[in-house]
C-alpha cells in the first residue's frame, strides 16, 4: 500500500515536470532541425542543425529586437527601482494621513487592465512625438511596473526592524541619507528579486509594443517573434521561429534557476500578475 | 537634502515633509502614465475621435454606447457598442475563457502546490521546472503550442493518433470548434504554475502540529484534506483566484498571436484593440475599454475587501 503510494506520487511529480517542460523541450528540439526533418514529428534529439539560429540572427532585425527588449525592460527596471525605493521607504517607514488610500490605489493601478489606457497613452504617444521610439514603451511599461515594485518593496521595507532606523535618526540622519546609507544595503536581495520580476514582465510585454512601435528596426523580440511568417501559412518558418523563441527564453530560465527562491518570495508577496 | 532648511520643524515634520517629496515623482509619473490616459480614454469613448486626429475630438454623448437610428417613421435600428453583437460575443467569448480557465488552473494549482508542499528529494527540481511556463513570454508560449498543435505536422496529434485518442489530425487552431479550447490549454499551461505558487504560500501558512494531531487521531488523509487543509488554505486560494480572474479578464496575447482575426475566441481586449488601431473606429474602441475598465475595477473593489490586506 505504502509503495503503491510512493510510486502514485512519483507519477504525479513526473506529470508535472513532463507537462511543465514539454512544449520547450519541444521548441528546442524543433529549433535544431531544418528541411522535411520539421515535419516528422520525433520526441528524441534527431538532428543538430545550427542553421535556424544562423537565419535568425545572421539576417533581418531580430539581433537589433533583442537589444530593444534588453534596453527597454532595463531601463524601466532601472526607473521604478529608483522611483520605488524612495517611495516604499515613505509608505513603509512613515506615518502620515492617506497613507492607506494611497497604498490601496497603487494596488489597484497594478491590477489595471492595460488595454483601459491604450487610447490616451496613444494621444500622449504621439502628441511627444514617442511614435515608434524605444521611449514610448519605457514610458508605458512604467505602468506595472511601478506600483509592483513600490508594492513589494513596501512590503518587504516593512518587515525590517525599526531599531536600525531609531540609531540613523536619534544621529539626525536626514531621510534621504537613511535610505541610501541604511536601507539600500540592507534591502538588495530585494531590490534584486523585484527588478528581477519587472525585468521579466518588461521583457514579455506585447499590447504596447505592438501598438506603438511599427517599423522592424525599433520592435521588441516578442513582437519580432509573432510577426515572423513565411509567404503563406503553407510556409510558416516554425524552425526560426522556434529558434528566435529559444533565444528569448533561455536568459530568462537560467535567471529563473538562478534565483528560484528569491522568487518565488517575491511573487508571492506582490501577488504579481502572470 | 533638506537638513538645513529642516531646522526648527519636529522630527515628525521633518519626516513627513521628507514622504512627500519621496512620493511625489513616483504619484507624478502615475498620474502621466496612468491616471490622465485612463482619462482621455474614457473621453474618447463619449466623442467621435479618430486615430488620425484623437486632438480634434468633438463630444458625442453616448451615440458610441447606443443610439436609436431612425430611418424615418416607425422605422429604424438600435446601434453602438450595447446593441453590437460582435462585442457581446466577444464579453460572452471573455468570460467563457475566463470561467474555465481559472477553474481548471486553480484545480491543477491546488494538486501542484499540494505536490510542492509535500517533502520528497526532487522538490527543487520540480520548483524550478514550474516556475518555466510562468517566465516564457506569452507570444512565445503561444508559439510553441501553435507548433504543437499544428494540424498536419503537430506533435499533439501526433500523440493523440498514436494513444488511440483521435481518429483523425484535428485543426486544432483554425477549427472553429476546437478554437476556444486551444486557446485555453495554452493559458492553462502558463499560469497553473502562478497559481499553484501562491496556493503553496497559504498552505505553507498552516502550522506543521495541526497534521500531526490528525495523523495521531488516525484521521485519513483524505479527510484531513477537505476539512483541514481546503478550509485553511481557502483564503490563500480565493486570492488567487480572484488575481488569475482578473489577469484572465483581460488576456489579450494568446489569443492574438494564436487565432488572429478569429470571432470564436475575439475577446473584449481584442476587441478594443482592433477597432482601436486596425478599423479605425477609435472613439468605439475606446467605449468599449471603458466597459472591460469598468468590469475590471469592480472586480478589483472586490479583492479588496476579500483579501484583507496588511496596509499597516
Amino acid at each position: 500500500m505504502k509503495i503503491l503510494k510512493t510510486v502514485g506520487f512519483y507519477l504525479l511529480v513526473a506529470l508535472i515536470l513532463l507537462f511543465s517542460v514539454f512544449p520547450f523541450y519541444y521548441a528546442v528540439l524543433t529549433s535544431f532541425e531544418t528541411g522535411t526533418a520539421i515535419f516528422t514529428p520525433n520526441y528524441l534529439p534527431e538532428s543538430f542543425d545550427l542553421a535556424n539560429y544562423a537565419q535568425v540572427l545572421g539576417q533581418g532585425f531580430f539581433p537589433r529586437n533583442i537589444l530593444n527588449s534588453v534596453a527597454v525592460a532595463a531601463a524601466t527596471v532601472a526607473i521604478s527601482l529608483l522611483l520605488g525605493v524612495t517611495a516604499a521607504f515613505a509608505l513603509a517607514r512613515i506615518r502620515f494621513r492617506g497613507r492607506k488610500l494611497l497604498l490601496l490605489t497603487i494596488l489597484s493601478v497594478s491590477m489595471f487592465p492595460q488595454i483601459a489606457v491604450l487610447s490616451g497613452l496613444f494621444e500622449i504617444v504621439r502628441t511627444l512625438g514617442l511614435y515608434n521610439s524605444l521611449a514610448s514603451l519605457v514610458m508605458s511599461y512604467l505602468i506595472f511596473t511601478l506600483p509592483f515594485t513600490v508594492w513589494v518593496l513596501t512590503t518587504f521595507m516593512r518587515d525590517i526592524p525599526v531599531e536600525i532606523e531609531e540609531a540613523a535618526i536619534v544621529d539626525g540622519i536626514s531621510p534621504w541619507r537613511i535610505v541610501t546609507r541604511v536601507f539600500m544595503p540592507l534591502m538588495w536581495p530585494a531590490m534584486v528579486t523585484t527588478g528581477l520580476l519587472a525585468f521579466i514582465q518588461a521583457w514579455n510585454e506585447f499590447l504596447f509594443a505592438l501598438t506603438f512601435v511599427s517599423n522592424n528596426s525599433t520592435r521588441t523580440a516578442p513582437v519580432a517573434i509573432a510577426l515572423i511568417s513565411g509567404s503563406s501559412a503553407q510556409e510558416t518558418p516554425w524552425g526560426a521561429i522556434m529558434a528566435a523563441s529559444v533565444i528569448v527564453t533561455t536568459p530568462l530560465i537560467i535567471l529563473i534557476l538562478i534565483f528560484q527562491r528569491r522568487i518565488v518570495a517575491g511573487l508571492t508577496a506582490g501577488g504579481v500578475k502572470g | 537634502m533638506p537638513e538645513r532648511a529642516g531646522r526648527g520643524l519636529t522630527l515628525t515634520a521633518r519626516r513627513r515633509r521628507a514622504a512627500a517629496l519621496f512620493l511625489a515623482p513616483m504619484l507624478l509619473v502615475l498620474a502621466c502614465v496612468a491616471g490622465w490616459p485612463l482619462l482621455r480614454s474614457i473621453w474618447f469613448g463619449f466623442t467621435d475621435a479618430s486615430l488620425g486626429n484623437p486632438g480634434g475630438a468633438r463630444w458625442v454623448g453616448f451615440t458610441n454606447y447606443l443610439e436609436w437610428l431612425s430611418y424615418g417613421e416607425d422605422d429604424g435600428e438600435w446601434v453602438g457598442l450595447l446593441a453590437d453583437a460582435e462585442w457581446w460575443r466577444a464579453v460572452w467569448n471573455t468570460l467563457t475563457f475566463t470561467f474555465v480557465t481559472v477553474s481548471v488552473e486553480t484545480v491543477l494549482g491546488l494538486v501542484v502546490a499540494l505536490v510542492l508542499n509535500a517533502k520528497f528529494p526532487l522538490r527543487g527540481v520540480v520548483r524550478a521546472a514550474v516556475l518555466i511556463p510562468w517566465a516564457i513570454p506569452t507570444v512565445v508560449s503561444a508559439k510553441m503550442w501553435a507548433w504543437m498543435l499544428n494540424d498536419q505536422f503537430g506533435i499533439i496529434n501526433d500523440i493523440g493518433m498514436k494513444l488511440g485518442l483521435l481518429s483523425a489530425p484535428v485543426a486544432w487552431v483554425a477549427s472553429a470548434d476546437t478554437a476556444m479550447i486551444a486557446v485555453m490549454l495554452v493559458d492553462i499551461w502558463k499560469s497553473t504554475p502562478f497559481m499553484a505558487l501562491l496556493i503553496l504560500a497559504g498552505l505553507q501558512m498552516i502550522p506543521e502540529d495541526i497534521y500531526e494531531a490528525a495523523k495521531i487521531d488516525g484521521i485519513n488523509p483524505v479527510r484531513t484534506f477537505w476539512r483541514v487543509t481546503l478550509p485553511l488554505a481557502a483564503p490563500a486560494i480565493l486570492v488567487a483566484v480572484i488575481f488569475r480572474a482578473l489577469d484572465a479578464l483581460r488576456v489579450f496575447d494568446i489569443v492574438y498571436v494564436l487565432t488572429p482575426n478569429n470571432a470564436e475566441t475575439r475577446t473584449m481586449s481584442v476587441f478594443v484593440q482592433e477597432n482601436l488601431f486596425q478599423f479605425d473606429q477609435f472613439a468605439y474602441g475606446s467605449a468599449a475599454s471603458t466597459l472591460l475598465f469598468l468590469v475590471i475595477a469592480f472586480i478589483t473593489l472586490g479583492y479588496i475587501r476579500l483579501a484583507r490586506l496588511n496596509l499597516d
